[in-house]
Order: structure tokens, then C-alpha cells, then sequence
């Protein structure tokens, strides 16, 4: 066992209330920028580190590198216009953005949704799940030193990302999910090619398995540290995997369901040790759900019907006044949409409630005093943040 | 929800609710009952997970809209408390004690919409905004396609199309 213990002795004293009072005149501090540009920091934000030997006493997130203004943007924007903006809020899974967009303005215009659509809806959102877990799953055990699984996972995530150019002609931002429907049906043969991609996955997936999750290394850098308290879940707006690693099952899909998830057979992973190897965990045993429920999918999906409902002039189409709030469950947690419409053709406010904003920002700096510099980086991973969704 | 709100109208002044869907409720609440029905609220009847915290500005009515939106899970109940301020002075009450993430809503609230929040631990720190001087960018007087006019310079040789003007020729070509 690792027992090597650093000489603190010369640290500086810790204050009556717990604290160190951080003065960097007495060069007992120093203060490190972990990001914006960091292989261990997801996307484009950085945390301001104040460490005092290897010991890191405060954290501030910072971002902004990316604000485009997007909620913005959308007010000056026909309902229909905005729907091309709203998958740039989240690069690595856009399609939350396009179906909680279109459900909020589906209901503020009193539109029905066909059920076929319902169904492609679902299969794009897991899709999407897949995707983004893959990139998880790779960016943890590349910011651990096991950066194969990175490579190995990547590569399954590109195979879906051809399946999502057959399906809707893009790889990244798909544009498939419009208020209404959905662009179009499955092209033939779709089921069976995406059956090849989920038996590749597993196969990928079997190998992280015996080459991550035993891993010494991953073991003794993952157990116990980051824990976060499930007393914390509630006051800091913790949601998604990463509650569900310390044993809450919170699932929107489960809890309030949507689409087409109450016809889907399907159990919530959960974990109870809330450290980052639990973390790590659920998320790959969500993985094997997601794989599972894109097979029921396409099981259980209607073979005809129609996918798309007519809408009125989009040019002149304006929506009464009045206010909803739409949710499903990302990759990370919950995922919502607040549209305001004042009865005129562009909306009066939408706002983003991206699962990062709490996890990434309150979160994130109350876990970082007392962690050790070196597992900085493995915290902020398993929290599996994107910055986008923080500054919009 | 429609007995909850029932029994906390007389007591919170709460105006009329709006049941948006089954699930989801909006109702006005006024300052100064805000604190003490969100403590209620969180401590007695479930609503503990703040979902967000945002801003609607009214600019034609003179007013902000603060909407608050509280889950109670296991009853699967959205709770969006309305709150309405001056909008030549907006001041909201802090309550970042009450849900720690809260402080950094508001302060986004403070950078994007000037709306003050006394005693928000680190409000008035620059979010996401750097060296923003103008007045805050999200509301409705902002014009932001006069900003970048004036702040970026055209590049020569671009052709732009007015998106509307595009849309409507490709969706109605005969006019």
C-alpha cells in the first residue's frame, strides 16, 4: 500500500475557523490556472487554484471563453428561426437542446406530436446519451493515464456518429428534432447497421472493463477521493449520474417520464460510495442501459406513421403569451428548457438550465479546498461538465 | 398542487395560479413573503431542488419578472414562483443560504440583467462578461445588432442574407 506522507511542517498555520488565511505575500501560497487550455479540464473553462504545497486551499471557476449570448440571440429570432441555434448550446450532446426547444414550444402553441416522431425522438436522445457517455468514459480514464480507453471509446463514438449523418445528415449538430415532429423516418436497413455499432460497443466495452475498472492505478486514484456528501444533493442542485453515484436514484426518465420512456423497460444504475470511481461507475453501467434501451427502441418503434405535424406559417407564426418549463435527463442530469412567449413571433425569453451550471460552479468550488493539486483534474472529469451550457 | 396552493394562498398572498400542465404551476408571490414561503416550502411540502433561478424582462410594463422554480421529486411537482421588480431599480433578496448554488444564478442575474442581489457571496464579480462596460446585455433596451455594428468592422467581400427575407423567398418562391 502507498504510504508515503508529504512533510507539512512548514505549512502555514490554519486559521480558528477551519481555514487558512491565504495571503500570497508570504509566498506560502501560489496561485495555479488549471485551463482554459488543459488536457485534464473539461472544454473551455478553467479553475483558479490556490494551493499551498500540493495541497489545493480554494478553487473559482471561470468561464465566459464561450459565451455566444445564445439566449439572447434566440429573442431576436422567429420560433422557427431559432431552432437551427439551439444545438450549439452543447457540442457533445446537442439534441437535449432540440427536443426541449421544440416540446416547450409544441405546448405553448397547443401542437400534438405524432407518436412515431415520439419514438425517433427517443432514439436520437439516446443516441446522443451514448455519445456523450463514450466521451466520459474515454476523457476519465484519459485524465487517469489510461488514455487507450480514450482512444478505443472514441472510435465507438465516431461509428454513432455515422449512424447520426444516415439518420439526419449531420454528425455533430443534427438539426432532426423541430418543433412538430422530426425531419423524417429511418432510412432502410437503419436497425441492422445500428446493431453492428451496439455489438462493437459492447465488445469495446467489455475490454474497459477488465482494462479500466481493475486497474490498480485507476482503483487507488478513483476510491474515496472526490466524495461528495449526499446531504449536498438537494442544496447544490446535484442531479443526473452524479447523484445517482451516491445512491439517489434521481432520473427524469424514471421520476417524471417523457416521450416515450414509460413504455421502455428499464432499471436506474445506482451506486453508493459517491467518490469518483462511483461516479465512473454509474455512468458506465448507465452505458449498458443506454445500449439496451436503443434496442428497445428500434424494437418497439411503429414501422409507418407519420413523423412530422403541419405547422402554421412559420413566418408569421406567433404563439399566445404564457410560460413552460421542459426537462429531460442528459448524460449528466437534468436538462430544461424555460420558454416565455408574449403573443408576438419571437419568444421573450429562453433559459438554458444546463445540468453544469450547478455541478461546474457552487459544486465544484466547495469540493476543491483540501484536494490533493494532482486530483483536480480527475474531480472536474467526474463531474462530467460542458461549459457551453454554463454560459450560453 | 391545486390543494397546496389553496392552503398557502391566504397565508403568502399568492395571486392567481396558472396549472400549465399537470406537473406544473406558476403563481405570483410578493417580496416580502418570498423567503419565508420558500423555506416552507423546501422544509414542509417537499420543493427542495432549486431547478433555476432567472429573469424576464418587461420592459413595455416597467417590471422584471423573477422566476424561481422549485421540484418536489417524488411528488413529480414543478413549482415556478413569479416574482415582480421595479425595473428602474431592481433589488432581489439574496438567498443563497437556502440553496447554496442560488449565489451563482444571481449572480449571473447581476452581470446580465443589473438586478441587485445584497449580500450574494461574490455578486458583484465579473461571470462571464469581461471588462463589460455597457448596460447589462440581456435586457430588452440592449440592442445587440447595433452593438456588434458598432463594435466589429465589416469584412469586405461577404455576402449576407437577411435570414428572413431568405427563408420566406426559399419557403414561397412564387411570393
Amino acid at each position: 500500500m502507498f504510504s508515503f506522507q508529504p512533510d507539512r511542517s512548514q505549512y502555514p498555520d490554519i486559521g480558528p475557523d477551519g481555514k487558512f488565511e491565504i495571503d500570497l505575500e508570504t509566498g506560502k501560497f501560489l496561485k495555479l490556472w488549471q485551463g482554459p487550455n488543459h488536457p485534464g479540464i473539461t472544454g473551455n473553462m478553467s479553475v483558479e487554484l490556490t494551493v499551498n504545497g500540493d495541497e489545493v486551499v480554494e478553487g473559482k471557476t471561470h468561464v465566459g471563453y464561450l459565451h455566444r449570448g445564445f439566449e439572447k440571440l434566440m429573442e431576436r429570432r422567429t420560433f422557427i428561426q431559432v431552432f437551427p441555434i439551439v444545438c450549439r448550446v452543447c457540442v457533445p450532446e446537442p439534441d437535449f437542446n432540440e427536443y426541449c426547444y421544440a416540446a416547450a414550444v409544441e405546448e405553448l402553441a397547443g401542437i400534438e406530436t405524432p407518436e412515431k416522431a415520439k419514438w425517433i425522438r427517443a432514439l436520437i436522445l439516446e443516441m446522443g446519451r451514448f455519445n456523450s457517455y463514450m466521451m466520459s468514459i474515454g476523457g476519465i480514464g484519459g485524465a487517469l493515464g489510461n488514455g487507450i480507453v480514450g482512444q478505443w471509446l472514441t472510435y465507438v463514438r465516431d461509428l454513432m456518429l455515422d449512424r447520426f449523418e444516415e439518420l439526419t445528415g449531420a454528425r455533430i449538430y443534427h438539426m432532426f428534432i423541430l418543433p412538430g415532429g422530426v425531419r423524417a423516418g429511418l432510412p432502410e436497413g437503419f436497425e441492422g447497421r445500428m446493431e453492428e455499432v451496439l455489438a462493437t460497443a459492447e465488445r469495446y466495452l467489455d475490454d474497459t472493463e477488465k482494462l479500466l475498472f481493475t486497474n490498480a492505478v485507476f482503483k487507488k486514484r478513483t476510491k474515496g477521493v472526490g466524495y461528495i456528501d449526499p446531504a449536498l444533493f438537494e442544496s447544490y442542485g446535484v442531479t443526473g449520474p452524479n447523484a445517482r453515484a451516491g445512491g439517489v436514484a434521481k432520473d427524469v426518465r424514471k421520476d417524471s417520464p417523457y416521450l416515450v420512456y414509460d413504455q421502455l423497460d428499464f432499471d436506474v444504475p445506482v451506486e453508493h460510495d459517491s467518490d469518483i470511481w462511483a461516479r465512473a461507475t454509474v455512468r458506465y453501467r448507465d452505458l449498458r442501459v443506454t445500449i439496451d434501451l436503443l434496442r428497445q427502441i428500434l424494437a418497439k418503434m411503429p414501422k409507418t406513421g407519420e413523423v412530422m405535424t403541419s405547422l402554421p406559417n412559420v413566418l408569421h407564426w406567433k404563439i399566445p403569451r404564457g410560460e413552460t418549463y421542459i426537462k429531460g435527463e442528459s448524460s449528466r442530469g437534468e436538462y430544461g428548457y424555460y420558454l416565455v412567449t408574449d403573443g408576438s413571433g419571437y419568444p421573450r425569453r429562453v433559459n438554458v438550465r444546463g445540468p453544469s451550471y450547478t455541478h461546474a460552479m457552487a459544486l465544484l468550488e466547495h469540493l476543491i479546498p483540501g484536494t490533493n493539486i494532482a486530483d483536480v483534474a480527475a474531480l472536474m472529469v467526474s463531474l462530467h461538465t460542458y461549459p457551453p451550457e454554463i454560459e450560453r | 398542487m391545486r390543494e397546496l396552493i389553496e392552503h398557502l394562498t391566504p397565508r403568502y398572498s399568492l395571486g392567481a395560479p396558472v396549472f400549465q400542465r399537470p406537473g406544473l404551476t406558476f403563481v405570483d408571490v410578493k417580496r416580502d413573503k418570498l423567503r419565508a414561503l420558500l423555506l416552507d416550502l423546501r422544509d414542509k411540502h417537499g420543493f427542495t431542488h432549486l431547478v433555476l433561478l432567472t429573469a424576464v424582462d418587461w420592459l413595455e410594463e416597467g417590471r422584471f419578472q423573477l422566476t424561481y422554480l422549485l421540484n418536489n421529486r417524488a411528488a413529480d411537482q414543478t413549482l415556478g414562483l413569479r416574482l415582480y421588480l421595479d425595473r428602474a431599480n431592481p433589488m432581489g433578496d439574496t438567498i443563497h443560504d437556502i440553496w447554496p448554488t442560488a449565489a451563482t444564478y444571481q449572480r449571473e442575474l447581476r452581470e446580465m440583467f443589473g438586478i441587485a442581489f445584497p449580500g450574494s457571496p461574490r455578486v458583484d464579480e465579473e461571470f462571464i462578461l469581461e471588462g463589460w462596460t455597457d448596460m447589462p446585455p440581456y435586457r430588452r433596451d440592449f440592442d445587440t445588432l447595433a452593438y456588434s455594428q458598432q463594435t466589429f468592422v465589416e469584412r469586405g467581400g461577404r455576402e449576407t442574407h437577411e435570414p428572413r427575407a431568405t427563408m420566406k423567398h426559399k419557403l414561397y418562391p412564387e411570393g
